[in-house]
């Protein structure tokens, strides 16, 4: 694989030497930072894999503010990059605007469709991530109640939150599941305290497992359940590491892998788009040295279930963005 | 509402207050002298990053707070520097403080720790740790009592304790004695004081520092107590809802104290109660309560609730010769 990459990487390099344009590959981060632990993390890693497996080299930009958007996505395209990627959902509008200007220059768009003939939208069934994140949370769960911190308040983390609650409810009808979201501005992704004061009146209002799908405010949230004794849920990357022994699992979401796929394809790669769940390893949950006392062998044998019935289509997950509204509360 | 809830919900208050009232009673401190400080926002930026930072790699949260206030007073010199020195802009100098905080401290937290200017995450001594009173856990089963002393007054990290104790100290301080009454003078008319054979320079700058102090606290609490570890701005405007407080604390330690708490409890009814519904209104949504501090801020300034009548000389570089 590393090798027949080096091998294109070597031809592309060789068959632009003598024009203008450099065809390197870009990727643009969001708000919330290269290093969130989390979402724009793992689309930074991929990247990283990319570039010791190519060979290559890339560009990256790092929004500072939502005005930024249109003007980054702008001036990688006129510099030539391509394809660029850009990982999250607030790009989308943008991009619909510029894509049309660069008919020759493919986009990579990650948790949102555009459809423009130069895009790739990438969307992740984390529906069904949530879901068997919630079998795990319900097992592990002794008070019955549950929770769920959302970052900002949009479509996509409402579908986490469904997923969840669905999880959760199939597994243990009884149960309870607070949720709440952090903000409604893009500041919410980034905003730990905030996270941690959430996740402290949940765990005073009865939940010992947390769930988060808050990008860096999550790692106020896990830190906040370690210190409180009860257990967090990661997302996006695997953050088991983060708070190990007190991080039940972590909905891995590999944004990575996407970005990974879209370097590697170059400027051919197709448009279209591209919805990844456990199917094709595009998502999945997270078992390593840091949570193996904490998930049992049960609790393992039940989540292995969901996911293998999920994939049959035994289990429907519902999805938040087909109706705009989630039956389980 | 039950009872825990709201015990629950003043414990927070406390919490968020905290990082207000250190850097407001800092604000008053360099006001009443009549310097102003927008910086204090930048102040605590910057102390939270190098305690974050020195905790991370000494694993000391106390050696983390030196670093962090040494930070902060360096800024707040500087402060001084521009604006009591060589008589410049007040605000501007402020300002520019915020965004020097702002921007360096991404700098070299990238440069340092190659995590995109935040720090890596601090656990054990690298923290401040709540701090449980005696018998807490026994008392807490006594009937109202109980819960107040074992939730809401025991179990909170230091800096906490050390902010509340620090209002009375800064009224004894301010009124009580001597080098109050002469802050308070230069504040107000610094030519007397001057004529009273005193510095207006010197008493300037401590005042000055005294407020890089405080914000030295504040920003490593931000850091080292409530989060563990630093990240970008993680300040998020609260140097100027502290100033909003000052105003709305008509420049009093008290008051401040009131005003802090005020929107302390505020921010964690925004936390907690994401949207309320008020009967008759129907539902208020969680960005009227983030901006309520501001608009009562706007309310006092207009007059309505009584008048904020801020130090006369503040805001005016002193010199001696006349013009």
């Amino acid at each position: 694989m590393g090798k027949i990459h080096s091998v294109l990487a070597g031809v592309a390099a060789l068959s632009l030497a003598g024009g203008p344009a450099m065809s390197e590959p870009a990727i643009i981060y969001d708000i919330g930072g290269k290093f969130d632990k989390s979402f724009n993390e793992s689309a930074y890693n991929g990247a990283e894999t990319w570039k010791e497996q190519a060979n290559g080299d890339y560009r990256e930009i790092e929004l500072q503010s939502e005005a930024q958007r249109e003007q980054a996505i702008r001036r990688l395209a006129e510099a030539g990059n391509n394809p660029i990627a850009m990982p999250g959902f607030s790009f989308g509008t943008p991009l619909n605007t510029v894509a049309p200007e660069f008919p020759d220059t493919k986009f990579v768009i990650i948790d949102m469709v555009v459809d423009q003939p130069n895009v790739r939208s990438v969307l992740f069934k984390e529906h069904e991530g949530s879901y068997v994140v919630g079998v795990l949370a319900a097992m592990a769960s002794d008070s019955g109640t549950v929770g769920f911190v959302g970052g900002m308040d949009i479509p996509l983390i409402r579908k986490f939150s469904c997923g969840y609650v669905q999880g959760v409810m199939e597994t243990n009808p009884d149960a309870r599941v607070i949720q709440n979201m952090t903000g409604t501005t893009g500041a919410a992704w980034n905003d730990p305290v905030k996270g941690a004061e959430l996740a402290r009146a949940q765990v005073a209002e009865g939940a010992d497992v947390i769930y988060h799908a808050a990008g860096g405010t999550g790692v106020g949230v896990l830190q906040a359940a370690a210190d409180a004794g009860v257990l967090g849920i990661g997302v996006d990357a695997n953050q088991n590491y983060l708070q190990p022994g007190s991080v039940l699992t972590s909905m891995v979401k590999r944004v990575g892998s996407a970005v990974l796929s879209a370097f590697s394809d170059g400027p051919e790669l197709e448009t279209g788009i591209v919805e990844m769940g456990f199917a094709d390893g595009g998502i999945s949950y997270a078992l390593d040295e840091h949570n193996a006392p904490l998930v049992t062998d049960e609790m393992k044998a039940a989540a292995d279930s969901a996911v293998e019935k999920i994939m049959a289509g035994e289990i429907m997950v519902h999805n938040y963005l087909t109706s705009d509204s989630c039956p389980y509360g | 509402m039950d009872f825990a809830t709201v015990i629950q919900l003043l414990d927070s208050t406390l919490r968020l207050s905290t990082p207000l009232l250190l850097a407001c009673l800092a604000g008053l401190y360099s006001e009443r002298a009549g310097i102003f400080d927008i910086g204090l926002e930048g102040k605590m930026l910057a102390s939270a990053f190098f305690s974050a930072a020195v905790a991370a790699a000494t694993g000391s949260a106390l050696i983390g707070l030196a670093a962090g206030t040494a930070a902060s007073l360096a800024l707040a010199a500087l402060h001084g520097l521009a604006s009591i020195t060589f008589r410049g802009n007040q605000l501007i100098s402020g300002v520019a403080i915020n965004f020097l905080a702002s921007g360096l401290t991404a700098l070299i937290g990238q440069n340092w720790f190659k995590l995109g200017g935040r720090t890596p995450a601090l656990s054990g001594d690298a923290r401040f740790l709540p701090i449980d009173f005696y018998f807490s856990d026994t008392l807490s089963t006594i009937p109202v009592l109980g819960p107040i002393y074992s939730e809401l007054l025991s179990g909170h990290t230091l800096m906490v304790y050390v902010a509340i104790a620090a209002v009375p100290a800064t009224w004894w301080v301010l009124f009580r004695t001597r080098f109050g009454l002469q802050l308070r003078a230069v504040g107000e008319n610094p030519e007397a004081v001057d004529t009273a054979g005193l510095s207006v320079t010197a008493l300037r700058y401590q005042a000055s520092l005294i407020c890089g102090l405080l914000c030295g606290l504040a920003g490593a609490y931000l850091a080292t107590g409530m989060a563990a570890g630093f990240i970008r701005d993680m300040t998020a405007g609260k140097g100027y809802i502290a100033l909003a407080a000052l105003i709305f604390a008509k420049w009093r330690p008290g008051y401040a104290l009131l005003a802090c708490l005020l929107f302390g409890l505020l921010e964690a009814v925004a936390i907690r109660f994401q949207n309320i519904d008020v009967a008759g209104v129907g539902t208020v949504p969680v960005q009227f309560m983030q901006a309520l501090p501001y608009i009562l801020t706007v309310v006092i300034l207009a007059g309505f609730i009584g008048k904020a009548i801020p130090p006369r000389a503040g805001g005016e570089p002193y010199s001696k010769e006349r013009a």
